[in-house]
């Protein structure tokens, strides 16, 4: 594929990507929009992905080396803690629990 | 791995996220939505290790162990109520990682003989631009939440304009920068730029205006990531970037619609100043305030048929979640139907306050939207405001002078009586004066929330 036809294409998903988050978004209830934030949060953690192509490919000495690390270290504490906090969040949303176990 | 095969499993991974979101829609399986789209960012993280084809393994190894201990630690320790500034941190986190990869690919495509495409350039510039935006204004957002720095507006006389000189200087540079300058430190000015610019975006923005901000902020880093993509030409960056982008953007409109201001409003018009005239009208009017005793409110609830609670801010400062909830069953065991009004903005981040009352094991068949919990108030027989104060202010309807006139609000001044906890008569953060405090409907319980609370669970078990 020529660069310019990739850059069609990247654009095409690209578009295709703000409506389909658009649909999708708009059926949140407002009840969840805290998990939402953070569910997303951790969803742009993939920019871990290219942060691990910048370490593990291509160096072109130590300068993308340390910028490579560091942005790795930063990505996938927002991949984890992202995924970790969404996870502790909606664990909590409950419907009425039928008896109550203990009285705090 | 060849590209194809690697592009066809981050699809996978795009799939998983996109479920992620749609099981959202529902609280009964958003978990489960979530462990998906988990599953699916392991299995890029998967590919992409395979695709380094494991030169500098043990880099990798250990970044991810530094960064993914720190996210997992942070992530667990954190308290709920401390969620709002948890989340602002990963998201800048992620905004930083996008900036370094722009400048690293730069560092890479520099100089001859690989000269990098327009397209490329423009991408690198706009995602260290944002990415370092959303850095450092997610850095000054969970400094101001966390309460390092005072979270009221700060303000000086020109700042827009310097706000907007600085921004246009990043656009200016990085423009060149694509134009054929090709100079790695024209992307370090606009990087340093972008930082300069996004501290001082989020300084002047008040506490109360978080929640537009911190998704405002969330979709920057979509949008850097998204960018991110075209730098690498990796499609699962791109896809997931933008879906966060677009949910971001969207989110941060409807917090807009929720206080009736544009976002520009929010973002350049900093709360505190239109506030004085509106204080002064208030201040005028000088109406009583009755306070009563924590004994007549708990009879108050004891004996009435529904009672509405009405959270805000002050809940999550006080940490009184779980006392509320405590009342809430008593009253509930005395036969009185309880329910929970939610307004969008109420909090520090959107819904914010659902989460708080969920740690509480608040069901969140309770939790009434502003829509619904509305028309419910005209039967209501006491509406409990705890640590609430812009979001029930019943000016926003009435008096055109205020700044929040028109501000979409819970009408509890419909109900029988209105109970209102809060610590002192001081006006609330933005010092917009309150005038449902001077309703002859209103009693005021003055004091901590979490001690107010505390002491009604006790006079009410005694009743």
């Amino acid at each position: 594929m020529s660069h310019n036809m990739l850059l069609v294409f990247e654009v095409t998903i690209l578009v295709l990507a703000i409506f389909l988050g658009f649909e999708v978004i708009s059926k949140v209830p407002a009840l969840l929009h805290t998990p939402l934030m953070s569910g997303t949060n951790a969803i742009h953690g993939i920019v871990v992905v290219g942060a691990m192509l910048v370490l593990g490919l291509n160096h072109k000495g130590p300068f993308m080396w340390i910028v490579g690390f560091v942005a790795v270290v930063l990505g996938s504490a927002n991949v984890v803690g992202g995924f970790v906090v969404t996870d502790r969040m909606l664990e909590m949303f409950k419907k009425r629990e039928p008896p109550k176990p203990k009285d705090e | 791995m060849g590209t194809n095969v690697s592009n066809l499993l981050y699809l996978i991974s795009i799939v998983t996220f996109i479920l992620a979101l749609r099981y959202l829609s529902n609280p009964a399986h958003a978990r489960r939505g979530n462990q998906i789209g988990a599953v699916g960012m392991l299995l890029a993280i998967v590919v992409t290790w395979v695709k380094t084809g494991g030169t500098s393994w043990w880099a990798l190894a250990v970044a991810m162990l530094i960064g993914g201990g720190f996210g997992a630690f942070a992530a667990r320790r954190v308290k709920m109520t401390a969620m709002p500034q948890m989340v602002a941190l990963f998201n800048g986190v992620g905004g930083g990682a996008a900036t370094l990869i722009a400048l690293a690919e730069l560092h890479r495509l520099l100089p001859p003989p690989g000269k990098p495409t327009l397209d490329i350039l423009i991408a690198i510039a706009l995602s260290g631009l944002i990415g370092a935006i959303s850095f450092t204004g997610s850095l000054i957002a969970f400094a101001k939440l966390q309460e390092l720095i005072k979270g009221r507006p700060i303000t000086y006389p020109g700042q827009k304009i310097v706000n907007l000189a600085v921004l246009a200087a990043c656009v200016g540079l990085g423009a060149a920068l694509a134009a054929g300058v090709q100079d790695q430190w024209l992307l370090w000015a606009v990087v340093a730029g972008g930082a300069l610019f996004g501290v001082m975006f989020v300084l002047p923005i008040g506490g109360a205006d978080m929640p537009v901000v911190i998704s405002l902020l969330n979709a920057f880093t979509g949008l850097a990531v998204a960018v991110g993509g075209f730098e690498l030409e990796n499609n699962v960056l791109i896809v997931s970037g933008m879906l966060v982008g677009a949910s971001g953007t969207l989110l941060t409109l409807k917090m807009g619609a929720a206080m009736n201001r544009s976002i520009a409003n929010v973002l350049f018009g900093a709360f505190g100043q239109v506030s004085e005239g509106a204080a002064a009208v208030a201040a005028g009017d000088g109406g009583t305030v009755r306070s009563a005793s924590a004994e007549d409110v708990a009879v108050m609830l004891a004996y009435a048929h529904k009672v509405v609670f009405v959270p805000g801010y002050g809940l999550a400062v006080a940490q009184a979640q779980h006392d509320v909830r405590q009342l809430a069953d008593l009253l509930e065991a005395k036969g009185v139907e309880v329910t929970y009004a939610i307004h969008p903005v109420a909090g520090r981040m959107p819904g914010h306050m659902n989460v708080l009352l969920a740690e509480a094991n608040v069901p969140y068949t309770q939790l009434k939207e502003m829509d619904d919990a509305n028309p419910e108030f005209s039967r209501t027989d006491v509406a409990v405001v705890v640590g609430a104060n812009d979001v029930v202010n019943p000016d926003a309807r009435n008096n055109q002078s205020s700044p929040i006139y028109g501000m979409p609000i819970l009408n509890v001044d419909d109900a029988q009586t209105v109970v209102v906890l809060k610590r002192s008569m001081n006006p609330g953060f933005a010092g917009i004066e309150n005038p449902l405090f001077y309703n002859p409907k209103t009693v005021m319980l003055f004091g901590d929330a979490k001690e107010s609370i505390t002491k009604l669970i006790q006079d009410v078990k005694t009743l």
